[in-house]
This record gives structure tokens, C-alpha cells and sequence, in this order.
């Protein structure tokens, strides 16, 4: 008969029997996600972020944004009325780490790409009782007034590359010229910009002449999101989960 | 020390530990707790007959049941759609004029066009639509892009100076100052023309100065008496009502720097039903022409 004792009375042999239980956990938990084909799902649209809107998504995080905004329309009716689409594995594969988050002061962001024009982004920012009165999201004025850094850009995207996003060599070299194009809807390279990222939109997001800023940096991260799948491409129930 | 014995007062043998004379109960545990774990074991194994469970090779158990949490958001979203289908199918078809005119379709209409308008459009043009700064009131008369409700539908599907849309509604006012066009003095005394034209002016010599430069400049959108037009989104300017503020240091601003409010395109986002019921809730806030 198996004595238990043995195992309470050895420190050493209780982690091991500790550690053989947990790997049974994530063995048969985590393990498959690496290797079933079905975890992310194969959709059209998904690129890389541009330079600026990875810039804008450091930006993000760095203000805690994921504090009370998640990213993640769960498959639920209320929120796919409300927020549209549920989320797809395959809409944050580019994401290191995800912005999924677990709390919602404010609503969820996953799909706010679009929803809002550029300015409204700027004001409500700056100070968000301005549109929203019932709002408690503390105002982000600083960013509209602090040059963005960016000259060391093109290693944020090779980093990224090292952890599996597919940025090519042309867009590790270029990264600094395109995200100078991206707030600048007239200048050379937005047609090359455009071309390495398909669907992204130059613009001068934060409205004021000269260098880019934090806020273009933050609002073009913003605008994308949720809008790089091609739904009407989507067949969903080969995909049910 | 570590010899069982049976305790003499319960007459249960105790684990044989022994702590300055303290000894500890062997009780088996409860039976109910026993059964409840052993029901549990028990009811797992049914869960992985008819729920997805295992991972496999190049795949997993899907279960008898055939559930998938995605599949059964899309019952559910079916289900409440087959309730209001009826409605829902005679809308589409409908015109927004015979929408208006049908009192059952209306009520239908004006009560999915509130709870879209609270999800999508609240947030610029408030909760009750009464606007913010840059963002029309939609309770007034006042229209920019018309009132009519093809007018509103045709803004609400395609947005307006968007780029996701090639039919938004397009016009650009010129930055009179910050483009060299006028004057900062001259800017100055249109500002007072407009001002006058809501009997806001005080200041009648620098108001007729204006008078030439704002035919020259501003009527060719705005209208000769301020009346706006609708085809440029041009404002009207000879009364109080105000996107960006009509006090003066606003309007000199807004001459000065133009402006230049987007409103997205929600015939992207947003099915023809729902656009629909949202053109006929905001034409009948008010307004409506």
C-alpha cells in the first residue's frame, strides 16, 4: 500500500510529486494550443502593426490603459450587440504580450477602430468629461503636447520579430520612414508605408502641424484596432470553438 | 511516540503523534463529503462524453452534445432575431418615408434606432443628442448635411470627411490665417460681420469691413446673408445656434484654423436595418425635415 506518509514527512520528494502534478495540469491544458492548428484561426487581413501604431501601443501600455479597458468582445450576445464581432485568437497573434485584460472600468477597446473620428479621440483624451461628463478615465493632456520618441523604433520591431511577428527585413530599415509617413497623409512615403502595411491609414491623427506626438502615436493604435480582419471573407462556423 | 492508541473518552484510535500530550483524532472523513467527491469523479467523466474535453493529435473531443461556446452565441443572436424578423424584414424593404408613415414599423423603428443611438452614437452627440462642442446638437432644426431623412440616413451610412468611405459627405473649409489667405486685422472684422449677422456685433464699422471680404471669401458656401448650404455642410451663420462656439475669440479661431469635424461611416459598421432605424429615431428627435 502506498504510504502518503513518506511523501508529507520529504520535503524534496513532495516538490517533486508537486511539479509531476502541475505538468500533468499544463501538459494537457497548454501544451495542445502550441500545436493544434485550430487555436488561431485562418483569417485574411492580419498584418503587423505600422511602426506608429506599435509606437502608440507601447504608449498604451505604458499608461496602464489595459488597467480598465480590455481588449476581448467575449462570445457573448449582449457584447457582440454591443461591440460587434467577438474576438479571434487570430486578432491579437501580433500582440506581445495581448491586451486582453480582465477588468472593465471603461468599455472594451477590442473594436473601438473606426468607431470615433480622430479629433474626438484627441479631445476625449485631453479631457474626456468634455464628451463624456459621466466619465471617471483621468484626462491625458501631456500626451498631445510630447514629441514622440522614436528613433530607436526599428528595434521595437526587431524585437518583435524575435518573439514571431513577421516583420520583414524592408520593414525593420524603414520603420523610422514610415512612421514619419504615417502622420504625414502628403509626404513620399505613404504609398510605399501602404504598401508594407496593407490597409493602414496616414493621417494627421493628432490635428497639429510639425513632429509626431504621443497622441498620433496613441490614437493611430486605437483607430486600428479590431479593424484588420476582413469579416465578410470570415467563415465563422468552421470556426466554432 | 509514534504509537496509535484509542482515545478513552470517544473511543476512537487517534494518527499516533503525540505533541506535549495532545493527540490527534483519526476520524475517517465524512461520508456526505466521500459521495460528493466520488459524484464528482463520476459526473466528469459524463462531461467529457458531451462536451469538448481532450486535446488529441490534430485536434480535440468535440462531445456529443456538438456545444461550442461561439456556435451557441450564434443560436442565440438567431434567436432573437427570428423573434423581431417579421418587423425586421419589413423594414428593410420598406422606404424610410413609408417607416415614418407605418405607426407599428415606426414604434419598431424609433425604439431599436434609441438603444443603437445610445450604443453608437451617444458618445459624440451625447446621451440625450443634445451635442458637444464640434458635435451637432440633433434635437434642433438646424441641419449642416440636411434634415430631410434620406438626408440623415445618407450621413449616418457614409459619415462624413471619413476615409474608410468614398461616398462620405466631403467639403474643406480653407485655415483663412494659418494658410496666408487673410489678414489677421481682416479676420478680425469678419468675425464681426458674422457676429453681426445674430445681431451679435459690437462693433458696426469693423462689421461692414467684413461685409466685402465675407462675399469674397465665405458666401460662395455659406450663402450672400449667412444661410448656409447644405450641399457644402456649411453652417449656417445668421442665427444663435453654434457647432464651435459663437463667441468671438471662437469664430476669429475657427476663420483662422478652419474646422474640420469626421463622423465615421456607419453603414461600414452597422447592418441597413439598424441604419435605417437609427435615420428614422434621429429625424424624429426634433428636428426632422
Amino acid at each position: 500500500m502506498f504510504d502518503h506518509g513518506k511523501l508529507e514527512k520529504n520535503s524534496i520528494l513532495m516538490l517533486v510529486g508537486i511539479l509531476i502534478v502541475v505538468s500533468i495540469g499544463g501538459l494537457v491544458e497548454i501544451a495542445p494550443l502550441f500545436y493544434l492548428e485550430s487555436t488561431i484561426e485562418k483569417v485574411k487581413g492580419m498584418r503587423p502593426y505600422t511602426p506608429l501604431e506599435l509606437a502608440g501601443r507601447n504608449i498604451y501600455i505604458r499608461e496602464g490603459c489595459y488597467n480598465c479597458h480590455s481588449q476581448m468582445v467575449r462570445p457573448f450576445r449582449d457584447e457582440v450587440e454591443r461591440y460587434g464581432h467577438y474576438s479571434l485568437a487570430a486578432e491579437s497573434m501580433y500582440d506581445h504580450p495581448f491586451q486582453w485584460g480582465s477588468k472593465r472600468t471603461g468599455p472594451d477597446l477590442a473594436r473601438v477602430g473606426g468607431k470615433y473620428s480622430d479629433e474626438w479621440h484627441s479631445t476625449h483624451l485631453i479631457d474626456p468629461r468634455s464628451l463624456v461628463p459621466e466619465s471617471v478615465m483621468p484626462g491625458y493632456p501631456f500626451l498631445a503636447k510630447t514629441p514622440l520618441k522614436y528613433t530607436d523604433i526599428a528595434k521595437h520591431l526587431e524585437t518583435n520579430r524575435m518573439v514571431g511577428v513577421p516583420y520583414d527585413d524592408a520593414m525593420i530599415e524603414a520603420a523610422k520612414a514610415d512612421l514619419e509617413a504615417q502622420v504625414n497623409p502628403d509626404a513620399d512615403g505613404v504609398e510605399a508605408m501602404q504598401e508594407r502595411y496593407p490597409g493602414a491609414q496616414a493621417r494627421n491623427f493628432d490635428g497639429q502641424p510639425g513632429k509626431p506626438t504621443e497622441m498620433d502615436a496613441l490614437i493611430s493604435y486605437l483607430q486600428v484596432l479590431g479593424t484588420m480582419v476582413d469579416f465578410s471573407s470570415y467563415k465563422a462556423e468552421e470556426n466554432y470553438r | 511516540m509514534s504509537e496509535r492508541h484509542t482515545d478513552d473518552f470517544t473511543g476512537v484510535e487517534t494518527t499516533g503523534h503525540e505533541w506535549d500530550g495532545i493527540r490527534e483524532l483519526d476520524n475517517p472523513l465524512p461520508r456526505w463529503w466521500q459521495w460528493i467527491f466520488w459524484a464528482c469523479v463520476v459526473w466528469s467523466i459524463g462531461y467529457w462524453i458531451v462536451y469538448p474535453a481532450w486535446p488529441l493529435v490534430s485536434g480535440y473531443t468535440k462531445g456529443m452534445f456538438g456545444y461550442s461556446s461561439r456556435g451557441e452565441v450564434a443560436k442565440e443572436i438567431a434567436k432573437a432575431e427570428t423573434g423581431m424578423e417579421g418587423q425586421l424584414e419589413q423594414i428593410r424593404q420598406a422606404s424610410l418615408e413609408q417607416i415614418r408613415t407605418n405607426a407599428n414599423l415606426r414604434e419598431f423603428a424609433l425604439a431599436g434606432g434609441r438603444s443603437a443611438f445610445a450604443v453608437n452614437c451617444s458618445q459624440c452627440h451625447g446621451s440625450g443628442a443634445q451635442g458637444f462642442k464640434g458635435y451637432p446638437n440633433l434635437n434642433d432644426d438646424e441641419w449642416i448635411w440636411g434634415g430631410t431623412i434620406d438626408a440623415i440616413a445618407y450621413t449616418i451610412t457614409h459619415g462624413i470627411r471619413n476615409t474608410e468611405d468614398e461616398d462620405a459627405r466631403q467639403s474643406d473649409m480653407p485655415a483663412f490665417g494659418r494658410d496666408g489667405i487673410l489678414e489677421k486685422a481682416q479676420i478680425n472684422d469678419v468675425a464681426e460681420y458674422v457676429l453681426s449677422m445674430s445681431g451679435q456685433s459690437s462693433d458696426a464699422s469693423a462689421a461692414a469691413r467684413g461685409k466685402p471680404l465675407f462675399t469674397d471669401n465665405c458666401a460662395a458656401c455659406h450663402g450672400e446673408n449667412g444661410g448656409g448650404s447644405h450641399e457644402f455642410g456649411a453652417p449656417a451663420l445668421n442665427n444663435d445656434l453654434w457647432l464651435y462656439g459663437g463667441d468671438k475669440a471662437t469664430i476669429v479661431e475657427t476663420i483662422s484654423k478652419s474646422r474640420r469635424g469626421v463622423m465615421p461611416a456607419w453603414g461600414k459598421h452597422l447592418d441597413d436595418a439598424t441604419v435605417k432605424q437609427l435615420a428614422i429615431y434621429v429625424h424624429s428627435l426634433g428636428g426632422g425635415k
